[in-house]
C-alpha cells in the first residue's frame, strides 16, 4: 500500500473540517440527533416493519396508456397456493372504494373499473405469503383490453377530435381541467402595447419525478375486533392522510393510527394518497392479517406524483435601457389522467402567481389552462414550493432572453430591476405580499464569491480560442410556509400546525410536532428552536413526530413549510411554557413577575442575579410538593395551533459556471455559487445540506432528468437506467454563502430553506448553458440540456419535442 | 436449496428459493434491515454490501451466490462500542439526511479507504459514482469520507458524540476502542499503519 507515494502530483493542502458540534443552547451548528441510528443501519423505514403473520401485496398495472377493460380473469391467480386474496376494481366497487378523492377535489381510481387512463395505472392486486409469490401471481391474471387512442401531446388535448379521457365524469366532453388567471390583463396589454422592447419565448418545463431513494409503501394492520386500523406509511402528511382515510374508508378517525416512521426522502412524492396505500388497507381488511405493499422503482417512476409539465409562453415588456415594465405568460399545464395536484384549494396552479419574480414592474398577467392527458397524475412535487419552481424558471429565463436581445450583462440587467429594501413589505402585481427582502447585497455577495468580472474575462479569452464556457445567473424569491387559514386549505383542512411541549419534572422535555421529517433533521432543529426559547439543552429535548396517536393535528411537511409554520408553533409553545415558568419562578423567588429577568434557562431577580431559579428547578416545583402561585395549575406544559399570518419569502442569488465540450456537447458544471437568505438561521450545517441537495436536483433537471413518453403513451423514464439522476461525478463542490433578512411576522424570523435551491438552480444552470452557446446564436433551449439537445442547439435546432 | 454463508462474522444456514436475491435474504430472512433496496437495476447502490472484501450491489446478487462467502453489512461496521471512522465521519460532516443511501455509501467508503487510505476527491467521487443520494448533493459525503481518511483511528472514545441510550446500555459489554481497532476485519492487518501515516502527513 504505497498510495501516497504513487500519487505525488496529487499532493494537496491540509484539509480542515468545519466544526459542526458546537452544542448550542439554541441556534448554531450542532450534529444531528438522528444520525447515530442511521449510521448503524438502525433507521426504521416502512419496508423495515415486519409484523407477525404479515402478508405481501403486489399491484397489477396497465401496460397501455388508454384502454377499455373488457374482462379480468383472476381464477389462475386465486389458485396459486400462496395467494390469500385477489382484488379487482369490481370488488372495490362493491365496497364503494373503487374511486377516491384526490387532493384537488377530483377523483382517482383506486383500481380501474371501466378504463385504464395511463400506463402503470392500478388494475388489480394480489395478497400472498411473500413478496415473490405475490408478484408471481400477477402474471396469472388475465386482462383483456380494448386499446383506445391516447392523448399524449398536451398541445393536442383540447382539439375537438381528441379522445375524451374522463368518461367517468358525468357529461364530460373534453379534456379540460380548469382555466385560471391572475394579474391585470388590460393593464398589462397597455404596457406591452407602448413598450420599446418586447421579448417572447416558448419555454417548456418538462415532466420530471422526485424519485426519492425509498419508494412509496405501507403496512396496514386492521384489527377487526377493535375496528382499529394501524397504517405504517411513507407519508409527508400523516394527519391529513388519516383524516382522508376516515372519509374514504369510513373507519372512524379515532380508530385510525397513521405512523410515518423514518422516511427515505420525500420531495413531495409522499404527499398524495396513492391507490397502493388504500389497497393495503383493503388487503388487511379482507385477509384479517397485516399486509405490506412496497412499490418497486418502476412503479414509483411511472405511477406516483410527477412534477412540473408546464408549457409556457413568456413575454417581457421593457425599455431600451433595460427597465422591465411588465411580464406576461400563458401556460398549458399537463395534469395527467386525474387532477391529483397537491395545492391549496384556492390555488389550482399552486403559487405560480409569483412569476413576477424579484423585480419592480408595472403590470403582470398570467392565463393558464390545465388539461387531462393519458399520463400519471401529480404535478406539485419535487421540492417545487407549489409551482414556484416553474414560475422562477420562467421569469429568470425570460430576463436572460431580454438581456440577450438588449445585449446587456444579465447581472447588470437584474441589478437594474431588483426590488429595493424600502419597498418591503411589497405587494406584487399579482397580489402576493413579500414580507421582507434586501436583494442587492445577496446578488453582490454571489458575484464577489464567484469573482464575476474575472469569470467574464476568462470567458472572453476562451471564446477567442474556440472554448465554450458559460456563466449563468438566477435570482429568486420564494413564497413558502403555507399558509394562512383564511386563504389556504387542502380539501377543507386549514394549513395550520399544532405543537405540544411538556417539560418533565427533572427538566427534560418532549416536543410533539404535526410535521414529518423525510431527512430534514427535525429531531435536531426543533429541539434547537425549543432550546433557544426555554433554555433546555437540545440533547434534553425529545422530538416526537410522524405518529398521529402521539402528535397534534397539522398538515405536514412540504412546500418548505416545516420551519415557517411548525417551527413558529414550536417557538410559541415554548414561550407559552416559559410564561408559566415565569409565574412559578416569581413564587419561588418571592418577587413579582415584573421583577424577573430571563436569560436562557434561568429567571433571576432584577438587580440581584444571585437570586435565581433554573428551568429545571421550576419544572420540579411545577410537579412537586407545596403550593404554586394563586391560580397556577401543576405541571409545565402547553399546546398551541399556529396559524401563519402570511407566507414567508426567502430569496437567493445563484451563479453557475459551465464548460461545454465543443466536440461532444457535454455540459460540465464547473462551479456553482449559491447565496441564500432564509431569514434567521437555526442550524447552518443543516441549511447547507438542504441547499446542496437542491442544487443537485437542479443539475438533474437542467441537464439530465425527464419523464418522456412515446406517441403510444409508453413512459420512457421508467427505471433509473432511463431516468438519469446526478451522481457524485456530475456535480461540483458547492460554494455557499448567506445573507440574513429575518421575516417580520414569523416569531423567530425564520423563512424556510428546504426548496430554495431546487427552485433557484435550474435557471442558473440553463442560463449558463445558453450563455455558453451565445456564439452559436442560441437564445433559448429546453431542459434537459443533454449532450444531444445541446448539440442540436449548436446546429441551430434548439426546440426539441416534449 | 440450502445456503451457508458468514454474515458479519457469524455463520448462517438457511433454506431458500434459488431465485432469492441477497438483499431480500439479508432484509427479510436475517432481519438485517440496514441494507436497503431502491431500484432493482443496480443504479442506486442503497443495497451495497461486501462479499468477501468487495462491495457488491446485493439487489443483483442471488443469495445462493453468496454461499461460502463472507458478507458484511452496515450492521457489521461498528466494532464493539466503537463506530467505524467512516460512520463517525458521516456524523461529523453531515454526510446524511434521510439516511436511506447511507449504509451503501458507507460500505463503499470503507472499501475504498481500505484500498486507498488517502484518496483524492476525484477518487472518492468515482468510488461512490455507482450510487445515488437525493438529499446531500454529495459534497458532504465526500467530506465525510475525507474525514474518515484523516482520522483513521476515529475519535477518542470520550469524544464520540451522540451516544445513544442503546450504547450506554451496551457499555456493560466493555469493549474498548483499542480492542475494536485490532478487531477490524480485513484491512486490519496492514492498512491500519498506512492510514495512520497518510492521515498525519498530508
Amino acid at each position: 500500500m504505497t498510495a501516497v507515494e504513487d500519487r505525488p502530483a496529487d499532493a494537496r493542502p491540509p484539509r480542515t473540517f468545519e466544526d459542526n458540534d458546537h452544542k448550542p443552547m439554541g441556534y448554531g451548528r450542532m450534529l444531528r440527533k438522528e444520525d447515530p441510528r442511521f449510521v448503524r443501519g438502525r433507521g426504521r423505514y416502512v419496508d423495515d416493519v415486519n409484523l407477525t403473520g404479515m402478508l405481501h401485496l403486489a399491484i397489477l398495472r396497465s401496460p397501455v396508456a388508454h384502454a377499455r377493460i373488457l374482462s379480468i380473469d383472476t381464477s389462475a391467480a386465486e389458485a396459486h397456493p400462496k395467494v390469500k386474496a385477489v382484488v379487482t376494481g369490481e370488488t372495490l366497487a362493491g365496497l364503494g372504494l373503487a374511486w377516491m378523492p384526490t387532493l384537488s377535489n377530483d377523483v382517482q381510481a383506486v383500481l380501474a373499473t371501466d378504463k385504464v387512463r395511463f400506463q402503470g395505472q392500478e388494475v388489480a392486486f394480489v395478497v400472498a405469503e411473500d413478496r415473490y409469490s405475490a408478484r408471481d401471481a400477477l402474471e396469472l391474471i388475465d386482462v383483456e383490453y380494448d386499446v383506445l387512442e391516447p392523448v399524449i401531446d398536451v398541445r393536442t388535448a383540447l382539439r375537438p377530435d381528441a379522445p375524451v379521457i374522463r368518461t367517468d365524469l358525468e357529461g364530460k366532453k373534453d379534456n379540460h381541467v380548469f382555466d385560471w388567471e391572475t394579474g391585470d390583463k388590460d393593464a398589462t396589454e397597455a404596457v406591452f402595447a407602448s413598450a420599446d422592447v418586447v421579448v417572447q419565448e416558448d419555454i417548456v418545463y418538462p415532466r420530471v419525478h422526485p424519485a426519492p431513494m425509498e419508494t412509496c409503501g405501507s403496512v396496514a394492520d386492521y384489527d377487526k375486533v377493535e375496528g382499529r386500523l394501524t397504517l405504517w406509511t411513507t407519508s409527508q402528511a400523516p394527519h391529513a392522510h388519516r383524516t382522508l382515510y376516515a372519509i374514504v374508508a369510513g373507519i372512524p378517525e379515532h380508530k385510525i393510527r397513521v405512523i410515518s416512521p423514518d422516511i427515505g426522502g420525500g420531495f413531495g412524492n409522499k404527499v398524495p394518497i396513492y391507490p397502493g396505500y388504500v389497497c393495503s388497507i383493503v388487503g388487511s381488511i379482507v385477509t384479517g392479517r397485516p399486509v405490506k405493499w412496497m412499490e418497486d422503482r418502476s412503479e414509483n417512476l411511472v405511477s406516483t406524483g410527477f412534477a412540473r409539465d408546464y408549457v409556457m409562453r413568456g413575454e417581457i415588456a421593457a425599455t431600451k435601457d433595460g427597465k422591465i415594465l411588465a411580464i406576461r405568460t400563458n401556460v398549458l399545464a399537463d395534469h395527467g389522467a386525474f387532477n391529483g395536484t397537491a395545492a391549496p384549494v384556492k390555488y389550482p396552479a399552486g403559487f405560480f402567481g409569483v412569476f413576477t419574480g424579484s423585480y419592480d414592474i408595472e403590470a403582470a398577467y398570467c392565463s393558464m389552462t390545465a388539461v387531462y392527458t393519458n399520463k400519471a397524475p401529480g404535478g406539485v412535487a419535487y421540492a417545487c414550493s407549489f409551482r414556484i419552481t416553474e414560475a422562477v424558471y420562467l421569469v429568470e429565463r425570460m430576463v436572460d432572453v431580454l438581456a440577450y436581445d438588449l445585449e446587456m450583462d444579465p447581472v447588470e440587467l437584474r441589478l437594474k430591476n431588483l426590488l429595493r429594501p424600502e419597498q418591503f413589505p411589497y405587494t406584487s402585481k399579482t397580489g402576493w405580499v413579500y414580507d421582507s427582502g434586501d436583494y442587492e447585497p445577496t446578488l453582490r455577495k454571489a458575484m464577489e464569491m464567484a469573482g464575476y468580472e474575472e469569470l467574464r474575462r476568462e470567458q472572453a479569452d476562451k471564446r477567442t480560442r474556440g472554448e465554450v464556457m458559460g456563466i449563468g445567473v438566477a435570482f429568486f424569491t420564494e413564497a413558502v410556509g403555507a399558509g394562512p387559514r383564511k386563504d389556504m386549505d387542502i380539501l377543507g383542512l386549514g394549513m395550520a400546525d399544532g405543537c405540544e411541549l411538556r417539560v418533565h419534572p427533572t427538566g427534560k422535555a418532549v416536543v410533539r410536532l404535526s410535521v414529518q421529517s423525510q431527512g430534514q433533521g427535525h429531531e435536531t432543529t426543533f429541539a434547537q428552536i425549543v432550546a433557544e426559547e426555554i433554555g433546555i439543552a437540545p440533547d434534553d429535548i425529545d422530538v416526537v413526530h410522524g405518529d398521529t396517536d402521539n402528535t397534534p393535528f397539522g398538515l405536514g411537511t412540504y412546500g418548505s413549510r416545516s420551519t415557517p409554520v411548525s417551527g413558529a408553533a414550536a417557538a410559541l409553545v415554548a414561550r407559552k411554557v416559559r410564561d408559566k415558568a415565569r409565574i412559578i419562578a416569581s413564587g419561588m423567588l418571592e418577587v413579582s413577575v415584573a421583577d424577573l429577568d430571563w436569560e436562557k434557562g434561568r429567571f433571576s431577580v432584577k438587580g440581584d442575579p444571585s437570586k435565581s431559579v433554573t428551568i429545571q428547578d421550576i419544572a420540579m416545583k411545577a410537579h412537586g410538593a407545596g403550593d404554586l402561585p394563586e391560580g397556577v395549575e401543576g405541571g409545565l406544559e402547553a399546546q398551541i395551533c399556529y396559524n401563519p399570518s402570511n407566507l414567508t419569502y426567502p430569496h437567493g442569488a445563484y451563479i453557475c459556471v459551465v464548460d461545454i465540450d465543443p466536440g461532444t456537447a457535454k455540459v460540465t458544471v464547473r462551479r456553482f455559487i449559491a447565496v441564500d437568505d432564509c431569514g434567521t438561521r437555526i442550524n447552518p450545517m443543516i441549511i447547507e445540506g438542504q441547499v446542496h441537495g437542491g442544487l443537485t436536483d437542479g443539475v438533474g433537471m437542467a441537464l439530465m432528468e425527464i419523464i418522456a413518453f412515446d406517441e403510444d403513451g409508453n413512459c420512457l423514464g421508467g427505471s433509473l437506467m432511463d431516468y438519469l439522476i446526478p451522481t457524485a461525478l456530475e456535480v461540483p463542490d458547492w460554494e455557499t454563502g448567506f445573507t440574513v433578512t429575518p421575516s417580520p411576522h414569523h416569531p423567530i424570523g425564520a423563512k424556510g430553506v428546504g426548496e430554495s435551491a431546487t427552485v433557484g438552480s435550474p435557471p442558473a444552470i440553463v442560463n449558463a448553458v445558453i450563455d455558453a452557446l451565445k456564439p452559436y446564436g442560441v437564445r433559448h433551449a429546453d431542459m434537459p440540456l443533454t449532450p444531444s439537445r445541446v448539440w442540436d442547439a449548436m446546429q441551430g435546432n434548439a426546440t426539441p419535442p416534449i | 436449496m440450502q445456503v451457508t454463508m458468514t454474515v458479519n462474522g457469524e455463520q448462517v444456514t438457511s433454506e431458500i428459493e434459488g431465485r432469492l436475491l441477497l438483499v431480500h435474504y439479508l432484509r427479510d430472512h436475517l432481519k438485517l434491515t440496514g441494507t436497503h433496496w431502491g431500484c432493482d437495476t443496480s443504479n442506486c447502490g442503497t443495497c451495497v454490501v461486501w462479499m468477501d472484501d468487495e462491495p457488491v450491489k446485493s439487489c443483483t446478487v442471488l443469495a445462493a451466490m453468496a454461499g461460502g462467502r463472507e458478507v458484511r453489512t452496515v450492521e457489521g461496521l461498528e466494532q464493539g462500542d466503537t463506530l467505524d471512522p467512516v460512520q463517525q465521519g458521516f456524523i461529523q460532516c453531515h454526510g446524511l439526511q434521510c439516511g436511506f443511501c447511507t449504509p451503501g455509501m458507507m460500505m463503499t467508503a470503507r472499501a475504498l479507504l481500505d484500498r486507498v487510505p488517502d484518496p483524492s476527491e476525484h477518487e472518492i467521487r468515482e468510488a461512490i459514482s455507482g450510487q445515488i443520494c437525493r438529499c446531500t448533493g454529495y459534497a458532504s459525503i465526500v467530506r465525510s469520507i475525507q474525514w474518515a481518511a484523516d482520522h483513521p483511528d476515529g475519535l477518542p472514545a470520550t469524544e464520540t458524540a451522540d451516544e445513544t441510550a442503546d450504547e450506554v446500555l451496551d457499555d456493560a459489554e466493555g469493549t474498548t476502542s483499542a480492542d475494536a481497532e485490532t478487531a477490524r476485519p480485513d484491512g486490519g492487518d496492514m492498512a491500519e499503519p498506512e492510514t495512520a501515516t497518510a492521515g498525519s502527513t498530508t
